[in-house]
This record gives C-alpha cells, structure tokens and sequence, in this order.
C-alpha cells in the first residue's frame, strides 16, 4: 500500500524524522485555518499517488492565510494524470540551502534491503543515476544487522553529503531506518531531504509503501487506507475478502490461483483481438477452495460491474477436485437467485485436472441458464471474447 | 534421479497438527511421501494419527532430525510464527525447507534469508507462497497434487501454483522428473535459477519448463543464466501481459513497478537466450512436447 505524502510526513515524525509543522486539509476554509495556525508563507501540496505534481499546477507558495485559500481552492478538484485531487497539504514554507536524496527500499532481486542515497535531491533519482551515476550511493543493508550510528555515518559519507551536515543527516538516517522496520514499510523515501541555511535536516517530501502481509501486526495501518478513493466494485471484493482488481473490459474473470488467473487475462485479451478487441474486466482469484459461498461471492462482484458482457469462470481442479466446483457454480446459481441477483450475462465455464469428467457431467445435468461448458482454456476464451463482443 | 527430493527422502511437517498441515500431511502420505513425524514444540512427545500413520511429535526440528534422521521439513505455520519457524529449521541445518505459508511478511523472509546465508546456506529454502516440490512416483514435499502425472522427463520450475498444476496436466502423457514451486513472494529461497542449474544436471531431465510472472527481474536474470550454462531445451511462459501498473495480482511479489517487472520485458529476455515461450500455457505445453520429442 502507497502512503499520501501527508500520512509519510506523520509517520516520520512519529519516529522522530524532523519534518515541517503542516496538515491535511480537504477544503479552502479548513486550508486557510491551517495556514493562519502555522503563520507566515505556505506550500499547498496536492495529495495524490502520483509524480509530476509540481509540473501539473499542484504545488503552490502562499504568502498568507487568506492566500493559502484561494490556493487551496485551485489546486482541490485538479486532475494530476487521472488522479483527481481531494486533499491539500499545507505546510510551512522553508528556506532550502541544498536538497539531497534518501531511500531505504526491499531489493529483489539481492533478497536485502537497499539505501540509495545521493547529494542531488529534488529530483527524479532515475534521472540522476542516468545522468551522473557516480553521484548515486546504492549500499546494501544486511537484515540481521539493521542501520546504526556507526552505519548511518557511513551511508552518509558515500552519499557524499556536506560535511557540516553529515552528523545530523546521520541521526535521520538512524531513525528513518527505524521507521523503516518498524512501520513493515517496503519503501522510505525522502525526496528531498533539505538543509535549511541554519544547517538543520529536514524530510521535506516523503513517500512510503506499507507491506500488506504485515497488517496482522500494524493495526494501525487499516487506517492509512482511502476507502473514498478506492474502486467501489474492488470495496465490495475486499469486504467480502476476495483478491479482486478492477480492469477497464468487457469479459468478467474468475479464476483459482494469481498464476492462472493472470494467464487466463492474457488468454482472453488475445482472443478478444479476433473478436473486436474485448479485453478482460477484472482479475478475481477465489484461491484453491472455490467453495459454492465463495463462487457467488465472486459472481456477485462481477454481476455488480455494469461493464461487463460476458464471464469466464476458469479452474483448474488441483487440490479442490472438479465436482466440488462444479457442485459450488450450481449452488451459486441458487444463492444469487434467492437474493434477486439472478445471473443475467452469458457464462462460459471451462473445467480442468482432478475428477473433470465428474464436475462437467454435474455442470451438464443442472443445465443453468446462460452456461456453456467449454474443455480448453484458449477454446473458452474464444467463446467468452465472442459473446463479449456480440452484446456490445 | 530427480532434482532437491527423491525417494529416500525423509520428510517431517512443521505446523503438521494444524488444519492445513493435517490435511496436506494427510495428501502427501497418500500420495507415498515417506513422512516421519511432525514438530510442535507445545505438543512435544505426542502422537498424531495421520491416514492410519502413527507420526510422533518433536518438540523441535532437530530432535526431529536426530530420532528420524530427517532430511527434508515442509512448513504450515501460519504468517506470524513463520520466520522463527525457519530459522530453527536453518539451524537445525536440516538440508531441504518448503515453505507453503502465504502472507508472510517480507521483512521476516528478508532475515531468514539473511540468516540462512550467515550461516552458510546448508539449507536449501524452497518459497514461501508455494505450492512445494514433488518428484512424482519418488516423494512430494507440499501441496502439489500427486494424481496429476506421474514420473517423466520433463522438469518444471514456477512462480505459480495453479500454472504448475495446469502444465503437468497438460504434459501428463510425459510425466516429471521434478516440478518445483518456487513461490510468488518479492522475497524467495530457491530462485529459478537455482532449479534451472539443477534441472541441467539431472540426467532423468532432458527437457524444462520455466514459468515466470509479472514482478522483479528473476525471469531476466534466469535468462542470462539459460543463455550461459544450459544445454538442455527450456521452454518458456510468462503471466501477466495485461496486468496493469501498480497493481498487486493476488501474489504479493506479482506487481509492475513503473516500466520493469512487466512480462514483455521478461518474454522478450527469454527469447533473446533463445528460449521459446509460449503465449498459452497449452501452446507452452505444444512447444515443451515437440521439444521433447525431438530429443
């Protein structure tokens, strides 16, 4: 999970990372009221997931409270790259002697963690490891041993930071490392980091991901999410506790497992080539189990989604034989039939592996409406992308 | 011969008396595993009735190794329990782990796997979030179903579970050496590499299936690695072309990151080593066929 800037901000300065006085506000008025609160010259920063802010017109200066308003009220509603703005930071405006770059983040491909640091900030790092690569520090952090002082002075001198400010960027780094493991983030990043000209450090801009597979232990973490922003159709999948992702086609998908359900995406958006260009309208894994209560869970969030035409239910028998799902898509019919969701768009359902003859047969001898069984995966993808395309 | 488990393999479950690890423990002594016993450390000196087996309990992996002469562990434990879970089983230096669990959170694998490494590496980590290791007709170390195929000569290696059981079905006629499940975490023990260089050193294997998703770079990396050392014929999918960025697809490591991680990137690496990659599974399984009969 992809923090906003202004909850970075406030888990860094839970954990001590100095920032400047600043808070959200989601309207002109509640902006004004927060600009007089820290007095004096303001940046309004737009609140969106996204890079380019500055370029798009999200980022004003403003010289006092009732200036900060009428800043607020231009940059709230601004759409920066699809992202439609509906919070503003404010913070005070600061004095910057020199920006640098710091991040720590999880590094894949090594299986560690990795700081990236540089004396150029304020800009796309990308950028400058093109450009001056020489200027970029990539230090490999060992889990075991975590970032301390003694390791904290180092990063900083490879990064090359000034000299003057090296003590101070190295308690930042001391504790953005313990925001870093504390908070299960998989990335920190302080773009940039800012010496003001009293030699102070400052996490000026900050971006964080939370690992979701720790929310067992961050509580806290549930609160971070904006379920305003969320994907209504991907609220309803979440709240029935299924693994859903909203595309933008015509062709519902459920599936049992990531790995094929990915594929059975890229299987329907090639057939969908021969049939005018259908593509898939969501990834839905309802997991190994494919329980009857779990299919029309599924069904029913893929009911809900106005723009799809057709369905393709694809599972692969493994652990969950055939029958058992078959038995499931039968009852599932039943339950949204009971509810007066009854299935209303064409079904193509193709069954495969363990006990397949079983399942197909009970499939056949329920004789849903709207259902067609088909055998393969590429030949069913081909029948789902047609009836796609036929109800367009 | 088979690749990291055969029919000397010695197996005890980690987490075996929970629901999962009864049921799975249950499936992979059906399927002939050779399972020795279970680790518990609250129910040590018990015994649990699994499929008519007495398995006796261990308060620990290495008593359990001691009395049983264990080699291999297959992990249950849920998320939060995980890391402690491994660590004992790397200190144990029990020489096989699979690692089922999902949901593990990714600064605890990050310092199993640090740990591991610090200590030399002599277990071999398979996951997590995997579906395991079976070398059908020998021994099965997971949840692979072991009534898809039988023993052959192909070996696969896969990010994905359900792909895994999808490529077996279809390639069932030839049957497995090996089929590994190596997880589809941003943070895994035995990579695709590790498996690829093993696959081209068992002289049962003579053709591979190499599956890769969306997410990092290992599939590129895999790549350059087929390019040098592999003289074995590797067939080649890749999932996730119309995964869009940013998004995380049911696998946690599974998500485009601005423009890397993305299947294209990952197929056109594959084919420039000279691997031929299927747009299907079922095409994949065509070209892994034709490959293997013109061995």
């Amino acid at each position: 999970m992809d923090l906003y800037e202004y909850q970075a901000k406030d888990l860094f300065a839970e954990h001590g990372v100095p920032v400047l006085p600043g808070s959200v506000a989601a309207t002109p008025e509640e902006a004004r009221a927060e600009a007089e609160k820290i007095g004096g010259p303001v940046v309004i920063k737009a609140q969106v997931k996204t890079g380019g802010r500055g370029k798009a017109g999200g980022v004003k200066l403003a010289d006092n409270a009732d200036d900060a308003k009428a800043k607020a009220e231009a940059i709230l509603g601004l759409d920066i790259k699809g992202h439609i703005t509906r919070r503003v930071l404010v913070a005070q405006a600061s004095d910057i002697s020199e920006e640098y770059y710091f991040s720590f983040l999880l590094d894949r491909a090594n299986r560690t963690f990795l700081c990236i640091a540089s004396a150029e900030g304020g800009v796309e790092i990308e950028e400058v490891a093109r450009t001056n690569p020489d200027a970029v520090a990539k230090i490999a952090i060992d889990p075991l041993a975590g970032v301390d002082r003694a390791k904290a002075t180092e990063i900083v001198a490879q990064a090359n930071y000034p000299e003057a400010i090296r003590s101070q960027a190295a308690d930042v780094v001391v504790k953005l490392w313990e925001t870093f493991v504390a908070e299960d983030a998989t990335l920190v990043e302080v773009n940039p980091m800012v010496r003001d000209p009293q030699d102070n450090v400052i996490a000026l801009d900050g971006k964080v991901s939370l690992d979701e597979n720790a929310s067992f232990r961050q509580p806290k973490h549930a609160d971070l999410v904006d379920a305003e922003a969320e994907d209504p159709l991907e609220a309803m999948a979440k709240a029935k506790d299924l693994n859903y992702v909203k595309l933008d086609g015509e062709v519902g998908i459920i599936g049992n497992g990531a790995g094929l359900v990915m594929s059975t995406l890229d299987v329907v958006a090639y057939a969908g080539e021969q049939h005018g260009g259908v593509k898939p309208a969501n990834f839905l894994d309802i997991g190994g189990g494919a329980s009857a209560d779990v299919m029309a869970a599924g069904l029913e969030v893929i009911m809900s989604d106005k723009d799809v035409k057709s369905v393709f239910v694809n599972v692969f028998g493994g652990i969950t034989a055939c029958d058992a799902v078959a038995n499931g898509i039968v009852q599932a019919f039943k339950l949204l039939e009971e509810r007066g969701e009854a299935i209303s768009r064409p079904l193509v359902v193709r069954l495969d592996g363990n006990n397949a003859d079983e399942g197909r047969r009970i499939l056949d001898e329920a004789n849903l409406p709207g259902l067609l069984r088909v055998d393969t995966m590429d030949g069913a993808a081909g029948k789902v992308a047609e009836l796609a395309n036929k109800a367009v | 011969m088979a690749i990291f488990l055969d029919e000397n393999s010695k197996i005890i479950v980690q987490g075996m008396t929970g629901s999962e690890g009864t049921k799975h423990t249950a499936r992979m002594l059906r399927s002939g595993a050779n399972i020795v016993g279970g680790v518990n450390a609250r129910k040590a000196g018990t015994t649990a009735e699994i499929e008519g087996k007495q398995l006796p309990v261990f308060g620990t992996v290495k008593e359990a190794m001691k009395e049983t002469g264990a080699d291999v562990s297959v992990l249950f434990v849920p998320p939060k329990f995980a890391k402690d879970a491994v660590i004992e089983a790397v200190d144990a230096e029990i020489p096989l782990a699979v690692v089922i669990t999902e949901g593990i959170p990714v600064h605890d694998s990050a310092v199993f796997w640090a740990h591991a490494c610090a200590k030399g590496n002599k277990t071999r980590i398979v996951g997590p979030n995997c579906p395991g290791v079976i070398s059908p007709g020998k021994s099965n170390a997971g949840i692979i179903p072991a009534d898809i195929t039988g023993p052959g000569k192909i070996g696969l290696v896969s990010k994905s579970g359900t792909l895994t059981y999808q490529l077996m079905y279809e390639l069932r006629d030839i049957g497995f050496s090996s089929a590994v499940g190596i997880g589809g975490d941003p943070v895994i023990g035995t990579t695709h590499i590790d498996a690829l260089e093993a696959f081209e050193n068992d002289p049962e294997t003579e053709v591979i299936v190499m599956i890769g998703e969306i997410g990092g770079d290992a599939e590129e990396r895999a790549a350059d690695y087929i390019e040098a050392n592999v003289t074995k014929p590797v067939v080649g999918y890749v999932a996730g072309f119309t995964a869009p960025e940013g998004k995380t697809m049911g696998h946690a490591g599974a998500i485009v990151s601005g423009s890397s991680g993305t299947a294209a990137a990952k197929k056109e690496a594959l084919e420039a080593a000279g691997v031929k990659v299927g747009k299907t599974p079922s095409e994949t399984a065509e070209l892994a066929r034709e490959l293997y009969k013109a061995q």
